[in-house]
C-alpha cells in the first residue's frame, strides 16, 4: 500500500532539535534511575560504613539535579500542534494534490 | 481551655477554611472566573494527595527504623513525573479524549468497554483503599491521643480514640459528598476538591518544613550539626537491602500511575495536558521538600525521645516535648490534611468507580426498559455516588475498628501499593501494545489479584488471624510449594518482594500469553487501535454505524444524564455542525461518538457505550469499524475512502446491470412462457383434428353415425382453434394500441341486454338468470367493446357459477365526478384468493379447463377498459365472485 | 384379450381419438382424466404401457411419472409421453422424468400405435 508517504531523511534543523529534546525527557527518568542505583555500590557495615550524612546529601544533590535538568527540558519540549508533529510522524504529512478525490 | 477540645476547635475551624476554599473555588469556576483554579501550580499540588498521613508521620518512624529506604517512596513518582513525556502524557490524552472516569474506566474502555474487566479493577480498589482509608483514621486518632498527656501544665485527660476516628470518617464523607458530588459530570472536574487539596498540600509542607527547621536549626545548630548528629545516630550507616530498594522505587513509581486516587489527580481532575509540563518538575521538587526533614527529624526524635516512644508520632511528640505547642498544633493540622486529602480523593475516585461500574449497571438493567426508563437519571446517579462515598469511607472506619492495633495498619501500606499496581501490566499493555486484549487483562488482573491476596494481603493480618501458622510454615495441606511467604519453594525473601515479584510475574505471564493465544473482537481492536495510536489521530474514529438510531430517543436519554440544558446544547452544536436545523442531528457515527464520550464523563465508558448502543441497536460492531481498525494513519483511511468510494460506485453500476439482466431475463421467460402456452392451446384442438381426419381419411367404411360425430368433432376443435385466434389477434391489437373505437351514444341497459341475451344461455343449455338493475345511464363510447366487455363477464359466470340456480345480479349508477360504476355479482363460491391475483393475466383461468377459452377473456377485457379510459377489477369479499367496472360517461377521444 | 393400455389424457377428444385407434388395433385401453388421482389409476390395473399427457388438471405429467417411478414394481413400465409444448427442454424434461417415449402433439396416428406396439413388447 502506497498510501503514506515516506518519511523524509532529514529533518528541518528546528524539527531535529525537538526531537533531541524529547529523546532526553524520555532518558531523564533512565539517568535518575541509574544515579540512584548508585548507592547500591556503596560498602556497607563494619568499619568503611558509608556514613548516612553522605548518603543524604548525595540523594538530595541528584534530586536536585533532576529537578533542575527536568525543569530545563520541559521548557524546551515543544508544545501544542507542533508537540503532535515531532512526536507523532517525523513531518507534518504532505498531502499530494492528485490525493484529493 | 484544654488540650483536646483546643485540637478539636483547631480541626473544625481548619475543615471550614476549607470547606470556604473549596466552596469559593466553585464559585469562581462556575462565574467562568478564576483562572487561579485552573493553574497548573494547582494541578501540580493536587497531585500531593499521594503524600498521605501514612508518609507525614511514618515516613519519619521509616527512617527512624530503616534510614534511608524510605525514600524510595518518593524517587518512583519523582522518575515517573520527570519521564512524563513516555507515560503521563499519553494517559492524560487518552483520559481527556474519552472522557475517562476513573482507571477501570480506563481499562475497560481500552478493552472493548469490558464491564467485568471494569467490576475487578473495582474490586481491587475497594480492598486495596479500604484499608488505607482506615490508615488515615488511625493516624488521626493517634494524633489526637498524642496529646491526651496534655499541654505543659495542663491537666491530662482521656482521649476516646475510636470517638475521634468515627468523627473523622463522617465528616470526610460529609465533605467529600457535598463537594465530590455537586456536579455529575465528571469532566467538569471537582475545582472546590482540588483546590482545598491544593490548600491542603501547601498546609503539609509548610507544617513539616516547620517541624525540619525547628529540628535543624533550632535543636541542633545548623547544617553541619544535623549531619553530624545523623552520623552519629543508630541509623548513621549507609545500610541497605538492594532488592527493597530497586523493588520499593519500582512499586512506587507504578503506585503513583494505579492508585485510584493518584490516577484521579493525575489524569481524571487534569485541566490542561501542558499542566504536565509544570507539574514534572514541581512536583518531585514538592517531594524533595516533602522528605528533605525526615532524617533529621527521625535522628534527632531517635536522641532525645525517651526509648519507647512511637517514632511514627515524631513529628509531633517532639515539637510537644520541647514545649513548642504552637508548632505542634501546625505540625498536627498537616497531618491532619494530609489524611483527609487522602481520604476525599480516594473516595471519590473510588466512590466513582463504584458507582458507574457496579451499581448504575445492576441499576439499568433492574429498572426494566434499560436506557429508557423514565425521570432523570442524573438523580440516580448522584444518589448512587453519594452511597458510595458514605459506604466507602465507612467501610474505611470499620476496617479500622475491626483491626485491633496498629502494626497491622502500618505494613497496610506498601501492601496497599502492591494490590493497586496489579492493574499495571493492563494499563501500560494497553497504552502501548495494540495486541493486549480484554482476555488477557482478564487472565493477568485474576492470577495478580489471586497471588496478592494469597500472598500479601490474607498473610498481613498477621499469623493466626486469617492463615493459620501451619499454614504460613508448612502451606495448604502441608504443599510446601504454596506456602504463601515462600511460593514455589522460593524462601528468604522479602515478604513483600517475593509477593510483589511472583504476582506481578504472573499478572504480566498470564496477560501476555492469553493476549497472544486469543483473538480480540472488533470494538477492542477498535479501542485499541485508538488508545495506543491516540496521538496520531486527528478526529474521531470512523463508523459505529447505528444508523437506525432515534435521535430523539438518544436526546431523551441524554437530558436525563447530562440535564437538559447541556443535552439541548449538545443536539443542537452536533446539529449546526450537519447543517441542520433544530435539535435533532443525524445519528451519525460521529456524533455518536460525540454523545457516547459526553455520557461517559457521567456513567463511565462502559455503560454510556451500553446506554447508546441499546438505542441504536448498533451493539455490535460494523464492518467500517473494523476498516477503521485496519486504518492507522489518516492518510491511510483517506486513501481508503477513496478506495470505497471508487468500489461504491462498481457496486451501483454492477447493481444496475443486474438489474437490468434480471428485467430481461424476466421478459424472456414471459415471452417463453407465453409462446409455450399458445403453442400449447393451438396444438390440442389440432391433434383432435388431425388425429380424428386421419381416422376417417383410413377408414372409409365407417357407420355415418361415426362419420357424423367425428366431423362434429373436427368442426368444434376447429372452431376452438379460430376463436382462440380471433381472441389472439384481438388482445394483440388492443395491447399495440391500434384500435380504433367507435365511439356512439346509447343507453347502457340496452347494451347490457343485448349482452346477457348473447351470452346467458350457453351451447350445453345452461342458462344463467341475469337480473340488471341499470337505471337510466346513457353512455357515449364505444358500446360494441363494451358489450364484448359485457359478454365475457357473463359468460365467465355462466361457465363457473356452480349452482343449482345460477344468478348475475348487474347494478350499475352513476358517480357525482360522471363515472359510471356498474357492479357484476353472481351467486357462486367466487374465485381462489390466490387466482385473483393472476386472472386479469392472459392465459389464466380456472382449473377445470372443460369450461373452454384459452383465459385470454379477462386480459382483453382489461385491455378495452383501459382503451375505453376505465378500469375492470375484481371485488373480493363478496358473496360471490364480483366485477366491478368504472368508466367515464363520455369516452375521451384521446384514448382512441 | 389384447393388451392393456392406459390413457390419462385431460381433453375428451384427443382421448377419444387414441381409444379408438389402440381399440381398432387390439388393445384394450381405459382413460383417466386428471392428475390429482392418477397414480391410483395406474396401481389399481397396471397397463402394459401407459401413454400420460405432459399438462393435467390438478397435476402435472412429470410429477406423476417422478412418483410412478419411484414405486418399485413400475420403474419398468413404458411410459409414452405426450406434449402440446414442442419445445426440446420438455422433451428433456420428460426423459429426465423418466418417460420411454415422447410425442408432440399433435401426432399422427400410425406414429402413436407404431410407438405403443413397440412399447408393448410387439
Amino acid at each position: 500500500m502506497s498510501g503514506r508517504p515516506a518519511e523524509p531523511l532529514y529533518l528541518q534543523r528546528r524539527s531535529y532539535r525537538m526531537r533531541r529534546v524529547i529523546d532526553a525527557c524520555r532518558l531523564l527518568p533512565f539517568l535518575g534511575g541509574l544515579l540512584w542505583l548508585i548507592p547500591l555500590l556503596w560498602p556497607q557495615g563494619g568499619e568503611a560504613a558509608f556514613p548516612t550524612s553522605r548518603a543524604v546529601l548525595y540523594m538530595f544533590g541528584v534530586w536536585a539535579v533532576l529537578i533542575a535538568l527536568g525543569a530545563l527540558i520541559s521548557s524546551w519540549l515543544p508544545r501544542g500542534e507542533e508537540a503532535e508533529d515531532s512526536a507523532a510522524s517525523p513531518a507534518a504529512p504532505v498531502r499530494r494534490a492528485e490525493d484529493a478525490p | 481551655m484544654s488540650a483536646l477540645n483546643l485540637l478539636i476547635a483547631v480541626s473544625a475551624g481548619y475543615v471550614l477554611v476549607l470547606f470556604i476554599v473549596a466552596w469559593g473555588a466553585e464559585r469562581a469556576a462556575a462565574r467562568g472566573r478564576g483562572g487561579w483554579v485552573r493553574a497548573p501550580i494547582v494541578y501540580t499540588l493536587s497531585l500531593s494527595v499521594y503524600c498521605t498521613a501514612w508518609t507525614f508521620y511514618g515516613a519519619v518512624g521509616y527512617a527512624a527504623r530503616s534510614g534511608l529506604e524510605f525514600v524510595t517512596i518518593y524517587l518512583g513518582p519523582t522518575l515517573v513525573m520527570l519521564g512524563w513525556w513516555i507515560v503521563l502524557r499519553k494517559l492524560v490524552r487518552i483520559g481527556r479524549r474519552n472522557n475517562i472516569t476513573s482507571i477501570a474506566d480506563l481499562v475497560s474502555s481500552r478493552f472493548g468497554k469490558s464491564n467485568t474487566l471494569a467490576v475487578g479493577v473495582t474490586l481491587i480498589a475497594v480492598i486495596g483503599t479500604t484499608p488505607y482509608i482506615a490508615l488515615q483514621l488511625q493516624s488521626i486518632a493517634l494524633s489526637f491521643g498524642a496529646f491526651s498527656g496534655g499541654f505543659t501544665g495542663a491537666p491530662a485527660e482521656e482521649v476516646d480514640v475510636s470517638q475521634v476516628a468515627a468523627w473523622s470518617a463522617l465528616g470526610l464523607a460529609l465533605f467529600t459528598i457535598v463537594f465530590g458530588t455537586r456536579r455529575l459530570n465528571v469532566n467538569e472536574r471537582h475545582h472546590g476538591v482540588v483546590m482545598a487539596i491544593a490548600v491542603e498540600a501547601v498546609v503539609k509542607l509548610v507544617a513539616l518544613l516547620a517541624v525540619g527547621v525547628f529540628v535543624v536549626w533550632g535543636l541542633s545548630g545548623g547544617v553541619t550539626g544535623t549531619l553530624a548528629r545523623i552520623d552519629a545516630s543508630a541509623i548513621g550507616q549507609w545500610q541497605m537491602q538492594s532488592p527493597r530498594w530497586v523493588g520499593i522505587t519500582f512499586l512506587s513509581a507504578a503506585a503513583f500511575l494505579c492508585l485510584p486516587r493518584m490516577f484521579h489527580v493525575l489524569v481524571v481532575e487534569n485541566e490542561d495536558e501542558s499542566f504536565l509540563r509544570t507539574a514534572s518538575w514541581a512536583f518531585p521538587a514538592y517531594l524533595m521538600l516533602m522528605s528533605l526533614f525526615v532524617v533529621p527529624i527521625a535522628v534527632v526524635g531517635l536522641d532525645l525521645m525517651p526509648a519507647g516512644a512511637n517514632p511514627d508520632l515524631f513529628v509531633l511528640t517532639l515539637p510537644l516535648s520541647q514545649g513548642r505547642e504552637g508548632l505542634a498544633v501546625l505540625a498536627f493540622i498537616g497531618g491532619f490534611s494530609s489524611a483527609t486529602s487522602m481520604v476525599i480523593v480516594a473516595a471519590i475516585a473510588v466512590s466513582t468507580m463504584v458507582s458507574n461500574h457496579v451499581v448504575m449497571p445492576i441499576f439499568l438493567r433492574t429498572s426494566g426498559t434499560g436506557a429508557l426508563v423514565s425521570g432523570d437519571v442524573r438523580a440516580a446517579v448522584l444518589i448512587t455516588r453519594r452511597f458510595s462515598i458514605a459506604g466507602v469511607v465507612g467501610l474505611g472506619y470499620v476496617y479500622y475498628a475491626l483491626s485491633t492495633g496498629g502494626a497491622a495498619l502500618a505494613q497496610i501500606g506498601l501492601i496497599s501499593f502492591s494490590g493497586a499496581v496489579q492493574v499495571l501490566p493492563a494499563m501500560l499493555g494497553g497504552l502501548f501494545w495494540r495486541g493486549a486484549n480484554r482476555r488477557g487483562a482478564i487472565a493477568g488482573l485474576s492470577c495478580g489479584f489471586a497471588v496478592w491476596t494469597y500472598a500479601l494481603f490474607l498473610p498481613s493480618f498477621g499469623a493466626g488471624v486469617v492463615f493459620s501458622e501451619a499454614l504460613i510454615e508448612t502451606g495448604p495441606w502441608g504443599v510446601t510449594l504454596l506456602r504463601p511467604q515462600a511460593l514455589f519453594g522460593i524462601a528468604g525473601l522479602d515478604p513483600l518482594l517475593h509477593g510483589l515479584f511472583w504476582s506481578l510475574a504472573l499478572n504480566v505471564g498470564a496477560f501476555v500469553v492469553v493476549s497472544l493465544a486469543t483473538f480480540p473482537q472488533p470494538l477492542e481492536r477498535l479501542q485499541g487501535a485508538q488508545f495506543v495510536n491516540v496521538f496520531q489521530q486527528t478526529g474521531g474514529r470512523v463508523d459505529l454505524a447505528g444508523r437506525s438510531a432515534q435521535s430523539e430517543d438518544l436526546m431523551v436519554m441524554a437530558q436525563r444524564i447530562l440535564g437538559t440544558d447541556e443535552a439541548l446544547a449538545l443536539f443542537r452544536g452536533a446539529a449546526q455542525a450537519q447543517g441542520l436545523a433544530g435539535f435533532l442531528p443525524e445519528p451519525d457515527a460521529q456524533f455518536l461518538e460525540r454523545l457516547e464520550r459526553a455520557l461517559a464523563g457521567s456513567v463511565g465508558g462502559a455503560t454510556a457505550h451500553a446506554m447508546v448502543s441499546q438505542i441504536t441497536g448498533g451493539a455490535s460492531v460494523s464492518v467500517e469499524d473494523l476498516m477503521a481498525v485496519a486504518d492507522e494513519t489518516a492518510q491511510i483511511m483517506e486513501y481508503s475512502s477513496r478506495l470505497e468510494a471508487q468500489s461504491e460506485e462498481l457496486t451501483r453500476t454492477a447493481r444496475q446491470l443486474r438489474s437490468a439482466n434480471q428485467k430481461l431475463t424476466r421478459l424472456s421467460v414471459q415471452k417463453d412462457a407465453f409462446l409455450s402456452q399458445i403453442s400449447h392451446e393451438l396444438r390440442t384442438p389440432m391433434t383432435s383434428i388431425r388425429s380424428f381426419s386421419d381416422i376417417m381419411r383410413a377408414a372409409p367404411e365407417m357407420s355415418t353415425a361415426e362419420r357424423a360425430e367425428f366431423a362434429g368433432i373436427i368442426h368444434a376443435e376447429a372452431e376452438r382453434l379460430s376463436r382462440l385466434l380471433d381472441d389472439l389477434l384481438d388482445l394483440s391489437v388492443l395491447e399495440n394500441g391500434q384500435v380504433n373505437l367507435n365511439l356512439r351514444e346509447g343507453r347502457l341497459a340496452d347494451v347490457l341486454a343485448q349482452a346477457s341475451a348473447a351470452a346467458a344461455l350457453g351451447e350445453d343449455g345452461k342458462r344463467l338468470e341475469v337480473v340488471v338493475a341499470a337505471g337510466d345511464v346513457t353512455l357515449n363510447t364505444d358500446l360494441d367493446r363494451l358489450g364484448q366487455v359485457f359478454i365475457n363477464l357473463i359468460s365467465n359466470a355462466r361457465k363457473y357459477c356452480r349452482v343449482a340456480a345460477p344468478r348475475l345480479d348487474i347494478r350499475a349508477w352513476t358517480e357525482a365526478d360522471g363515472r359510471v360504476m356498474i357492479d357484476f355479482v353472481d351467486n357462486g363460491e367466487g374465485i381462489a384468493r390466490d387466482l385473483q391475483d393472476v386472472m386479469f393475466e392472459k392465459f389464466s383461468r380456472d382449473s377445470d379447463q372443460k369450461a373452454g377459452g384459452a383465459g385470454l377473456g379477462l386480459a382483453i377485457c382489461r385491455q378495452i377498459m383501459a382503451r375505453l379510459g376505465g378500469t375492470i377489477e375484481y371485488l373480493p369479499g363478496r358473496a360471490g365472485a364480483a366485477f366491478r367496472i368504472i368508466l367515464p360517461q363520455t369516452a375521451s377521444v384521446a384514448a382512441a | 384379450m389384447g393388451r392393456h393400455v392406459l390413457v390419462i389424457e385431460d381433453e375428451q377428444n384427443i382421448t377419444a381419438a387414441i381409444t379408438f385407434i389402440l381399440s381398432r388395433d387390439g388393445w384394450d385401453v381405459s382413460t383417466h382424466a386428471n392428475g390429482v388421482d392418477a397414480l391410483e389409476a395406474v396401481q389399481a390395473r397396471v397397463p402394459d404401457v401407459l401413454i400420460l399427457d405432459a399438462m393435467l388438471p390438478g397435476r402435472s405429467g412429470y410429477d406423476i411419472l417422478r412418483d410412478l417411478r419411484a414405486a418399485p414394481d413400475l420403474q419398468e413400465l413404458p411410459v409414452l409421453m405426450l406434449t402440446a409444448r414442442g419445445q426440446a427442454k420438455d422433451r428433456a424434461r420428460a426423459l429426465e422424468a423418466g418417460a420411454t417415449q415422447f410425442m408432440t402433439k399433435p401426432f399422427s396416428n400410425t406414429e402413436v400405435v407404431d410407438a405403443v406396439r413397440t412399447l408393448g413388447g410387439l
